[in-house]
């Protein structure tokens, strides 16, 4: 068992997106399982079982914490009540890694609970990198930008994703979380070359890979159209991405996302087990 | 009442009440369903793709929403407050009084 | 620590129109949006509003189940697009969003003939907070009987932080046991709901109109003695269910 009090950063291993239904199984057997990531936003009650599970958890495990509300790609200031809970959460918990996403929530004080797109120009350039400064200084720590998926895009986009990404990098010192699943989904949608974005991507700024299921749909042309859903087992060209990934920026941290229709735990680990494969084969140099 | 009276009822009502608890059950466990349902999760997850919950032409401005006939309300029979502090309106069927005819 | 900054760019046209039309299906798809190729983004667009329509009405749904199974899926869903659209959430804790929901119920003309939708859905939204609430260690017994006789009318008790007390006219408990499958009968008074967290799991229970009149007092500060005097309950009941749910967590006796 990993002691959690020596990892100062999520290992290069598979984690989970922790669902409080598999407490059990996970405690009794994490299988391949080296850590395990939470959305911040359902951790902030005063008590109850949430917490206490998530005290337990964070003995054994190493936690990441996945904000989905900070809305850093809005025009709305951040949410000051917000950030301050969100500073509260990583100091008691103290995690190996704190992350939010390249999108928006809020606008005009109404949270949508969705996450939005924005354009990429040089003033929501400016805007984000005022955001990610903020939180950066609240939370006293650096953070993780993750790419989003993209159903549609902004005729008034001067950047592109992957140049945008590392330009908010470069200016802010933030680290990125690089959504293999969300590349191939906006890559279908947009008709993007996905390994062209990863073959761009700033690998070395990456600390975390997600990966999930995806549904397919159409637009009105009959394009296929790919939806984040989080719902089912990781699709063949997204594990293949992951190979290129990890063969090009060396072992990270790989999560598996599954948040709707969420299987028993046996399923959701067989699929951690297979991005253990893939880490395993980077390691020990197998061509994939 | 005097404060002695009050005392002496208050120590008995203290005894009777740990008297009268059931042996505690065993610990609650750490995972059980209700609170996985309760807790109206935060989560990453797109919704299913372009179905109607976002789409469909209802008229959310106004208040003359048309309901269907479902749901456990129809079945639900109240009898009225019988210390008659409320008036408790008794359930029928949507069909037979329907505010919109429907 | 840097101060946030003062200014941001402002949010551009296309922004104010994407986010103006996320909720309002009337409007056309905003100008400006691509399909990544040169065709106009259309019901791509549509993916964006449903999302957010799913994600705050699934959010209402396992918050208000019992709600939701009063009226039924379809009829939920309608009511529920209507609240969410009026009330979107002002935080991004969604555990907590809903807290107009029973008001918003009984001031909806279509739902005038289900009166008592309201208070069901206020006992499913103090069942949650309660889920939610602060920790507390309840007394123990030996400090329950190690108490002075004499110190019992000078006392306060202390409740657990998820107790709360929900009235209603109606037999709101039952009702909701009825929608969620776990009872079927249902009274002929109204009720009044304790809610606590024994553990982890919220508890409604009904308490009688004396208990409930004891407890009010014993909430709004009197000490044992001033409520006892006050209501002439016996306190044995109420103090019997406040110890079985873990809600009685400490005593102060004054001067």
């Amino acid at each position: 068992m990993l002691d959690r009090r020596q990892m100062q950063a999520l290992p290069a291993a598979p984690g989970v997106g922790y669902k409080a239904q598999h407490y059990t199984a996970l405690a009794a057997d994490p299988g391949c399982v080296g850590w395990l990531e939470i959305h911040a936003e359902n951790y902030m009650g005063q008590g109850g079982r949430p917490l206490a599970q998530l005290r337990a958890l964070r003995e054994r495990f190493p936690i990441s914490v996945h904000g989905v509300g900070l809305s850093i790609g809005g025009p709305d200031r951040l949410d000051a009540d917000h950030l301050a809970r969100l500073r509260d959460l990583c100091h008691w918990l103290d995690p190996q890694s704190f992350s939010e996403h390249l999108a928006w929530s809020t606008h005009d004080g109404a949270y949508l609970n969705d996450l939005l797109p924005l354009p990429y120009t040089d003033a929501t350039l400016a805007r984000v990198c005022d955001h990610v400064d903020e939180v950066q200084a609240v939370l006293g720590r650096r953070m993780l930008l993750e790419n989003p998926s993209s159903y549609l895009a902004f005729d008034e986009s001067t950047w592109d994703e992957v140049g945008f990404l590392a330009e908010i990098s470069r200016r802010t010192g933030c680290g990125l979380l690089l959504d293999v699943n969300n590349v191939f989904v906006s890559a279908v949608n947009l008709r993007l070359d996905p390994r062209a974005y990863i073959e761009g991507f700033a690998l070395e700024k990456v600390g975390e890979i997600h990966l999930g299921g995806h549904d397919e749909d159409a637009d009105d042309h009959g394009a296929p159209l790919l939806i984040d859903s989080h719902g089912r087992p990781v699709a063949d060209p997204v594990w293949a991405l992951l190979d290129l990934t990890l063969a090009r920026g060396g072992p990270k941290p790989v999560l598996i996302e599954w948040d709707t229709d969420v299987p028993d735990w046996p399923v959701l680990e067989a699929e951690a087990a297979r991005a253990a494969r893939a880490l395993d084969r980077i390691a020990s140099g197998v061509p994939s | 009442m005097t404060t002695k009276t009050t005392a002496v009822t208050l120590a008995s009502a203290f005894a009777a009440a740990l008297a009268a608890q059931a042996p505690a059950a065993g610990a609650a466990t750490m995972e059980k369903c209700f609170g996985v349902a309760m807790a109206g999760e935060n989560d990453c997850a797109a919704g299913p793709g372009t179905t109607c919950a976002g789409t469909s032409k209802v008229d959310y401005q106004g208040n003359s929403w048309k309901l269907v006939e479902e749901g456990t309300c129809l079945s639900i029979d109240l009898p009225k407050d019988d210390h008659g502090m409320a008036r408790m309106g008794s359930l029928e069927p949507l069909e037979r009084d329907h505010p919109m005819g429907g | 620590m840097n101060a946030p900054p003062l200014f941001l760019p402002a949010a551009s046209e296309v922004e104010e129109a994407f986010r103006a039309a996320l909720l309002d299906s009337d409007m056309p798809v905003p100008a400006g949006l691509s399909d990544g190729a040169g065709q106009p983004a259309g019901r791509r667009y549509a993916v964006y509003r449903n999302n957010v329509a799913v994600a705050l009405g699934e959010a209402l749904e396992s918050g208000f189940p019992a709600v939701a199974g009063l009226l039924g899926p379809q009829n939920f869903r309608m009511v529920a697009g209507i609240y969410l659209r009026r009330h979107p959430p002002t935080s991004p804790v969604m555990p907590l969003y809903g807290a107009g929901f029973a008001a918003f119920l009984e001031t909806a003309e279509a739902l005038a003939r289900w009166p008592y939708l309201g208070d069901v859905a206020r006992l499913e939204y103090a069942l949650r907070q309660a889920y939610h609430a602060a920790d507390a260690e309840p007394l123990s017994p030996e400090a329950l009987t190690s108490l002075a006789t004499g110190d019992l009318p000078r006392t306060r008790l202390r409740l657990a932080p998820a107790l709360q007390v929900v009235r209603s006219p109606y037999p709101v408990i039952d009702i909701r046991n009825r929608a969620l499958g776990l009872g079927q009968s249902i009274g002929t008074r109204g009720q009044c709901a304790l809610v606590t967290r024994p553990e982890f799991d919220p508890v409604a229970d009904p308490l009688p109109q004396a208990d409930a009149a004891l407890l009010d007092r014993l909430m709004a500060g009197d000490t044992l003695g001033a409520a006892l005097e006050e209501t002439g309950t016996d306190p044995t009941p109420l103090l019997s269910l406040l110890i079985a749910r873990r809600a009685l967590t400490g005593l102060e006796t004054t001067q």
